[in-house]
C-alpha cells in the first residue's frame, strides 16, 4: 500500500493513495463519474482539470486521467467548456486567410499573453498555432496543433475569448482536404474498384473450397 | 521509475538489443498457432462462459458477464413509460456517438433523412477516439482487395461472413478517400503517396495512419461534420430499451438522461445501434484499453428485441496493453510500435516470437511466456514482457518516435519513461468485441428496421480482428447503415409503439428460472470505491 496524501476535490478534503491519478482518486473518494470522464487514456479531453498546490501561486491545468495526485492538491474539474464552434460547409470554404477572418475573427484580438500555451494539457505551443492561423498558414497550424484533444483549458484561460481547439480543427480539415498532396494511387484504386476490375479476382478467391483458401493463406508471401 | 528487478532484466534486453534488432524471428506454423490459442487464449477458458437460457441465441455460450446482462433486469421493468407522446419523432435514430454513429448520421442526413443522434456521454466519447495505429485499405499497386480479404479471412480463422468481409475490403479505398475529402489528415510522402506499414497478420503494408492519433483525427473530423450539418445530438442520454411497433419492427427507443434520470421516448422509422464494445465489462478480470462507456449496451437492447448475436463468445485481447506503471495499467500501446520495428522480448532478453503475428496469437504467446515459461517481468499489478521501443530508432533513425508515435512518447513520458531510450512493459488488455449483432449486407439485423454498425456488429472479423480493420469497419458499415436506414425510412409507416417485447423477454427469463437483480444495460462501470 502506498502512502496517503491529502487532496481537496472541489475544495473538500480526502485522503487518497499517492500513486493514483486524479481521476482514480476521485473514484477512490467515492465519486461515480458521469461527467468529466471519457477515454481514461488521454485522447478525448473529457477530463480537463485545474489544480493548485497549497501555498503555491501557480495555477496548473491537466487531464485528470493522465496526472498523479500530489499532497495538498486543490482540484477543480472542468467537465464542459463553452467553446465557440462555427458552422461551415467544408466543400465551400477556400484555403485562404479570409476564412479565418470570417469564421474566427477573434484570433486577431490575441494579446500575446501566452496563457493558452502555458495551460495546454498536451504541452502544445498553442499561441504559435494561433499565430499560424492568423497568417493563413494552415499547414503549420495543423502540424503544431495536431495532438490537441480539445479539452478547452486554453480557451478557459484566454482573455481574448478565442476557441483555440476549433480554430485548429478548421485548419486541419482545410489542410487535409485542400493543401496536403493528393494521393493518386488512392484515387486510381477507387476508380479501378468502381470499374469492377477486382471483382473476378476476389470472387474467385471467395468461392474456392476452404482447404484451398487455407493453403493460400498459410503460404502467402509477406511483403518485407 | 523502474524497480531494481526490472532494471536488472532491462540490462539483458539492452545487451541483446543489437542482435535482436537485426533478427527476423520465425513465424509460427498454422498448427503451432492452433495449439497455442487452445492452451493460452482467454476465449478458450471454458469456465468463463455461460450458456444463454433465453432469447435468439438460447443454448449458445457467451462470456459470463455478458450473459448476466443479456438476461438481466430491464431498466424499464419498474417504470410506466408513456409511449403515446414521444419527445422526439425522427426518420432515423442513431444510438451512439462514436465513429460508426457519426458516419451513419452523416450519410443518413445526406440521403435526406431527418436524423438524430443520442449518446450517453458526449459526441465522440468512443473507442474510435482512442484508436491509435491506423486504418487498412488495399490502395497500393502491389496490393488488392483480394489480398486484403485473404489476410482478414485467414487472420479471423476462416469463418467470417464472406459477403460482409467482401464489402469491407472492396469499399476500403473509397472509405479512405471519403475521410480525406472530409479533411482527415493522413501521413503522406511529399508526392502524396500514403505512408503505410504492416499490422499483425497483414501480407502487404496497407496501414494508413495519422501519427498515432489515427482514430482521434477521424473522430474529431466526423464530429465536426455532424455539427456542421446541424444534425441534432442529444448527449448525456442513454438508450435503455428499444421500442418496437405492433408489427414487431424497430420504432424508436426509451431514453434516459444520465444526470437527471428523466425518461424520454424517441420514435423513429428506423433505428441504428452504434453503441460500440464491451471492454468495461472486464471479462475474466482483464484491464481494458476501452472507453469508459464500453459496456455492450447495444447488444442487450438488440437481443431483447429479438436480434441474433454472432460470435459473441470471441473477444480480442490486445497483446500490448501497458503493464507498468500502474497509472496507465491496461492502456493501449499501439501495434504501430511493432509495425515500426519494436520487438517483444522476455525477461531474459530473448525475442521469443515474431512481433507481427495476429493479435490473438500474440496475446496468447505473451500469456504463455509470462505463465508456464516463467519468463515474464514482475510488476506491482502482475507481470509483463518487454516491448523494446529503442529498436525503432535504431532501425528508422532518430526522431522517428516523436514523429510517428507522439502519443506513446507522451503517455510514458508523463511517468518518467523515455521510450526512445528505455523499453516498456506490456501485457494483453481487453480491447475489442469481435462478435456482436448479426447483420445482412444492408446493415440490418434480424429485427426489421433495426440496423447495426461498428463494434456492436458481429461476423465481419470472425473470431479475431486484424489491426486497422475496425477503424475501417466503422466507416464502411457506418456509412452503409446510414444510407440504408435512410432509404428504408422512406417506406416505413410506424404502427402503435410497444414495449411488450421487454415484458415477454422478462417472462421467458422467469420461466427459465432466472430471477436476476442485475440491471441492464449497464451504461457505465462502477469504479466508485465502496467506502459507504
Amino acid at each position: 500500500m502506498s502512502e496517503m496524501v491529502n487532496v481537496y476535490l472541489m475544495g473538500k478534503q480526502y485522503q487518497v493513495p499517492s500513486d493514483l491519478t486524479i481521476m482514480k482518486a476521485m473514484e477512490y473518494a467515492g465519486y461515480q463519474l458521469v461527467r468529466g470522464c471519457g477515454c481514461r487514456n488521454g485522447f478525448c479531453g473529457a477530463c480537463a482539470t485545474i489544480y493548485r498546490i497549497k501555498g503555491q501561486q501557480q495555477l496548473n491545468a491537466c487531464l485528470a486521467c493522465q496526472t498523479k495526485v500530489e499532497n495538498d492538491m486543490y482540484v477543480a474539474t472542468l467537465p464542459f467548456f463553452p467553446l465557440v464552434k462555427q458552422v461551415y460547409d467544408i466543400n465551400k470554404v477556400s484555403p485562404t486567410q479570409q476564412i479565418m477572418m470570417q469564421l474566427y475573427p477573434e484570433i486577431y484580438s490575441c494579446i500575446g499573453c501566452n496563457a493558452c500555451t502555458k495551460s495546454c494539457t498536451q504541452g502544445l505551443n498553442v499561441m504559435q498555432y494561433i499565430a499560424y492561423a492568423q497568417r493563413g498558414d494552415f499547414e503549420k497550424c495543423a502540424e503544431e496543433s495536431f495532438d490537441c484533444v480539445m479539452c478547452g483549458v486554453c480557451s478557459a484561460r484566454c482573455p481574448a475569448g478565442i476557441s483555440h481547439p476549433q480554430v485548429a480543427l478548421l485548419a486541419r480539415r482545410i489542410n487535409g482536404k485542400y493543401l496536403a498532396p493528393k494521393s493518386q494511387h488512392l484515387a486510381d484504386r477507387v476508380q479501378e474498384i468502381r470499374n469492377g476490375d477486382f471483382k473476378e479476382l476476389i470472387e474467385g478467391l471467395m468461392n474456392k473450397p476452404l482447404d484451398e483458401i487455407k493453403e493460400l493463406y498459410n503460404t502467402r508471401e509477406i511483403e518485407q | 521509475m523502474y524497480t531494481e528487478e526490472m532494471l536488472a532484466s532491462m540490462k539483458k534486453v539492452e545487451a541483446a538489443r543489437e542482435r535482436n534488432t537485426d533478427l527476423e524471428p520465425r513465424r509460427m506454423t498454422a498448427e503451432e498457432k492452433e495449439t497455442l490459442l487452445a492452451t493460452y487464449h482467454p476465449d478458450y477458458k471454458q469456465g468463463e462462459f455461460a450458456v444463454l437460457q433465453v432469447g435468439p441465441n438460447k443454448g449458445e455460450k457467451v462470456p459470463t458477464e455478458l450473459a448476466a446482462l443479456l438476461q438481466g433486469k430491464s431498466r424499464v421493468a419498474d417504470l410506466t413509460v408513456d409511449l403515446t407522446h414521444p419527445a422526439y419523432d425522427v426518420d432515423v435514430l442513431v444510438i451512439g456517438g462514436g465513429g460508426a454513429g457519426a458516419s451513419a448520421a452523416i450519410e443518413a442526413h445526406n440521403a435526406g433523412a431527418n436524423v438524430m443522434v443520442v449518446t450517453k456521454l458526449r459526441m465522440g466519447d468512443a473507442n474510435t477516439m482512442m484508436a491509435e495505429g491506423g486504418i487498412q485499405a488495399a490502395d497500393k499497386p502491389n496490393d488488392s482487395p483480394a489480398q486484403h480479404f485473404l489476410d482478414a479471412y485467414g487472420g479471423g480463422h476462416f469463418a467470417a461472413k464472406k459477403e460482409l468481409l467482401y464489402k469491407l475490403v472492396t469499399e476500403a479505398p473509397e472509405a479512405i478517400l471519403w475521410l480525406n475529402e472530409l479533411g482527415v489528415e493522413f501521413d503522406k510522402a511529399p508526392d502524396g503517396t500514403m505512408i503505410t506499414t504492416h499490422g499483425g497478420g497483414t501480407s502487404r503494408k496497407r496501414m494508413h495512419a495519422a501519427k498515432d492519433y489515427s482514430g482521434a483525427e477521424i473522430m474529431r473530423t466526423l464530429r465536426d461534420e455532424v455539427l456542421n450539418l446541424q444534425i441534432p445530438v442529444v448527449d448525456f442520454t442513454a438508450a435503455i430499451e428499444l421500442v418496437l411497433d405492433d408489427k414487431g419492427h424497430a420504432a424508436g427507443a426509451v431514453l434516459q438522461n444520465m444526470e437527471t434520470g428523466e425518461i424520454l421516448v424517441a420514435k423513429a422509422k428506423t433505428v441504428i445501434i452504434a453503441t460500440g464494445g464491451a471492454g468495461r465489462l472486464h471479462y475474466q478480470g482483464f484491464p481494458t484499453s476501452n472507453h469508459y462507456g464500453a459496456t455492450a449496451d447495444g447488444l442487450v437492447l438488440g437481443y431483447r428485441a429479438g436480434a441474433k448475436l454472432l460470435y459473441a463468445d470471441t473477444l480480442q485481447y490486445h497483446p500490448t496493453g501497458a503493464a507498468y506503471p500502474q497509472q496507465i495499467f491496461g492502456a493501449l500501446v499501439t501495434e504501430k510500435v511493432r509495425s515500426l520495428g519494436a520487438k517483444l522480448i522476455n525477461a531474459e532478453g530473448e525475442a521469443f516470437m515474431h512481433p507481427l503475428e495476429t493479435r490473438d496469437v500474440s496475446a496468447a504467446s505473451i500469456i504463455r511466456e509470462c505463465g508456464d515459461r516463467g519468463k515474464g517481468v514482475k510488476t506491482p499489478e502482475g507481470v509483463g514482457v518487454w516491448l523494446d521501443t529503442p529498436m525503432i530508432e535504431r532501425k528508422n533513425g532518430a526522431g522517428t518516435i516523436e514523429k510517428r508515435i507522439p502519443a506513446m512518447l507522451r503517455m510514458f513520458g508523463k511517468y518518467g519513461i523515455d521510450i526512445r531510450k528505455e523499453p516498456i512493459l506490456v501485457y494483453p488488455t481487453l480491447h475489442y468485441q469481435n462478435g456482436g449483432l448479426d447483420i445482412d449486407t444492408d446493415g440490418q439485423s434480424g429485427v426489421e428496421n433495426l440496423f447495426v454498425a461498428g463494434e456492436a456488429v458481429g461476423g465481419i472479423h470472425d473470431r479475431n480482428r486484424l489491426m486497422g480493420n475496425s477503424l475501417l469497419d466503422i466507416i464502411v458499415f457506418g456509412r452503409n447503415a446510414g444510407q440504408h436506414a435512410a432509404a428504408k425510412a422512406k417506406q416505413v409507416t410506424v404502427g402503435r409503439l410497444s414495449l411488450d417485447h421487454v415484458q415477454a423477454f422478462a417472462a421467458a427469463c422467469r420461466q427459465a428460472g432466472i430471477e436476476s437483480d442485475v440491471v441492464s444495460p449497464k451504461l457505465l462501470p462502477n469504479y466508485a470505491r465502496k467506502a459507504r
